[in-house]
């Protein structure tokens, strides 16, 4: 079997996208793990990625021309394993050793050789950017033909590596580079308006030589279009800037970045699931 | 040194297609001759270290086998993250080469010395660390690191050090190669400041004693086999490096006796005191000015060897 993107239709995405925020929130509550806001603010991005755009084969995770999806904003990675077994990388009953000792499955990524479907073991930011370059670049000289969709953050967008990449990337023409940010306005203990001055992110990305867009970031079909359209034709690499809500999906927990760290009581768990149309 | 680099570099990228160079914009002609041959896989990725690494990080995810190449601090003590976590926590075979390491650029100042990147870079697992002492070292240990599945630091002088080795040596990472035979003590010396150790033999020759010189061009891992015997056989070993004292090669072989048992040889070790080198000299001053000469280490054998 070759590597095919999954295409699903919008009304597919959306109910997909509930599953797993209520499985994030379930998963958050049941181990203890933080990080839920900035998990529920991407779930959309990754739906679309995972369930439309992607060109994978979960049977053949390393096939050698499959797209390759790095989330630089590594701290989501409760989102994505869940996503990553919906996708059927591995068993969904897998994620039941989440957080125990001796599991695979920590607050972070682990490296790409342990989990399927784990293109690079993030958590320290700033690193996710330059090796999906580093891939795109190692795609270009091998004629493979595959893209490379890093996600990161306004948060990410501290780090300075993600500038030196951004640099070189647009020199390097590289076209089957896509950078998404996840625009939550929030990161860790502020505002990232505040603490770095971020605006205008958008023009700061045109300005670095990136063919840029804006798009709501919880938009299923506009994102699953964008994420389809790499290359985009203008033979520089595509910055997505996608505004989300932090904590997205559930009403309590929405721009509220107290979730950046708050793990959900059983309580807020069931009221979360209610509000998203899923079954306790 | 670094001559004989690209020109083994060029070689090397004719018959791997996989290998590609990365510049953090230094050696503008230097790599003309791998250029000419494979531009496509030649990348001067720009004075950003950081992303530098992380970018042949991901190329080695993808099949290539990446060389990255700067001036020592840049490649190491400035990107150590990337190192550990793209390049080490992902076991990816990058091939990561320091030129100027030690005091080859003395008259730099201390942001060009270089004298703690095999103290950090062998805290990493998975990393070997090499420091071959001569062009014909750098030659066999380059080809070595292709060949390697996992990442490689390689730690070089910049031009005109002298040929060590006359005839080809059997080198293989992790293995020690004798350079000169003798019964009375032995100098284990890693890097360029291999003549000093040599010229130390040459001067102790001249005392009517004869010294082994051997040259431990991988750090890490360490040849244990080779200490276990030469720690056995010599009253006296004296470890010399042009990096601090602290965490070197001498600082390995501290660790390993620290951890054996029976009757060993003294250790001496000779390396850079912890300091920073404000005022300005060639590197020649510079080794005299941390005891790195031959005669320091002629001397302080000769008085271990009265006191064993």
């Amino acid at each position: 079997m070759t590597v095919a993107a999954a295409r699903l239709p919008t009304p597919e995405l959306a109910r997909l996208a509930r599953e797993t925020r209520a499985r994030v929130i379930e998963n958050a509550h049941r181990t203890q793990t933080p990080h839920l806001g900035s998990c529920l603010s991407c779930v959309d991005i990754l739906i679309a990625a995972y369930f439309h755009s992607l060109r994978l084969d979960p049977s053949n995770p390393r096939a050698s021309q499959r797209d390759r999806f790095i989330l630089s904003k590594g701290h989501a990675a409760p989102a994505l394993f869940q996503v990553l077994a919906l996708r059927g990388f591995y068993p969904l009953a897998l994620l039941d050793d989440y957080g125990k000792d001796g599991s695979l499955f920590a607050e972070h990524p682990p490296t790409p050789d342990r989990l399927p479907g784990i293109e690079a073991a993030t958590g320290s930011l700033g690193h996710g950017v330059p090796m999906g370059l580093g891939m795109a670049l190692a795609g270009r000289i091998r004629r493979e033909g595959y893209n490379v969709v890093a996600l990161s953050s306004d948060g990410e967008c501290n780090e300075g590596s993600i500038w030196e990449a951004a640099m070189l990337a647009a020199a390097q023409k590289m076209d089957r580079l896509c950078v998404v940010i996840d625009f939550n306005r929030w990161q860790a203990t502020g505002r990232t308006e505040e603490i770095t001055g971020l605006a205008p992110l958008a023009e700061k990305w045109r300005a670095f030589g990136w063919s840029t867009r804006e798009a709501d970031g919880h938009d299923l079909d506009e994102l699953a279009k964008l994420l389809s359209a790499v290359p985009d034709g203008s033979g520089r690499p595509v910055a997505i800037i996608a505004h989300t809500v932090k904590g997205k999906g559930v009403s309590f927990m929405e721009d509220d970045n107290n979730w950046h760290y708050r793990i959900p009581k059983a309580d807020e768990v069931d009221a979360a699931k209610k509000e998203l149309g899923v079954a306790a | 040194m670094r001559n004989a680099f690209a020109d083994e570099v060029a070689k090397l990228g004719r018959e791997d297609t996989r290998l590609v160079l990365l510049s953090g914009d230094i050696g503008n002609k230097l790599f003309d001759a791998f250029k000419e041959h494979a531009p496509a896989r030649f990348l001067n990725c720009g004075v950003a270290e950081a992303n530098m690494m992380s970018v042949a990080a991901g190329m080695a995810l993808s099949g290539l086998r990446p060389v990255v190449y700067t001036i020592t601090p840049f490649t190491t003590t400035r990107c150590f993250e990337q190192i550990r976590v793209d390049a080490c926590y992902h076991a990816a075979p990058v091939i990561i080469v320091g030129t100027g390491a030690g005091l080859s650029y003395a008259e730099l100042g201390p942001t060009h010395h270089s004298l703690e990147d095999m103290a950090i870079l062998r805290t990493l697992p998975g990393m070997s660390v090499v420091a071959p002492c001569d062009e014909v070292e750098l030659r066999l240990l380059l080809r070595a690191a292709l060949a390697h599945d996992g990442p490689v630091y390689i730690r070089i002088g910049k031009k005109g050090e002298p040929v060590i080795h006359k005839a080809r040596p059997r080198l293989a990472l992790g293995r020690s190669v004798t350079v000169r035979e003798g019964q009375d003590a032995c100098l284990i010396s890693t890097g360029t400041i291999m003549p000093e150790a040599l010229r130390a033999a040459d001067l102790l020759a001249g005392q009517g004693l004869s010294v082994r010189v051997e040259s431990f061009h991988t750090v890490k891992p360490l040849d244990e086999g080779r200490l276990a015997e030469i720690f056995g056989e010599y009253a006296v070993v004296a470890v010399v490096e042009e990096h601090s004292r602290l965490g070197g090669l001498g600082g390995s072989i501290a660790e390993w006796k620290a951890r054996q048992t029976g009757k060993l040889g003294t250790l001496l070790a000779f390396g850079v005191e912890d300091t920073f080198m404000h005022e300005i000299g060639s590197q020649e001053y510079a080794r005299r000015r941390f005891g790195l000469t031959a005669e320091n280490f002629a001397t302080q054998v000769q008085t271990a060897l009265r006191r064993s």
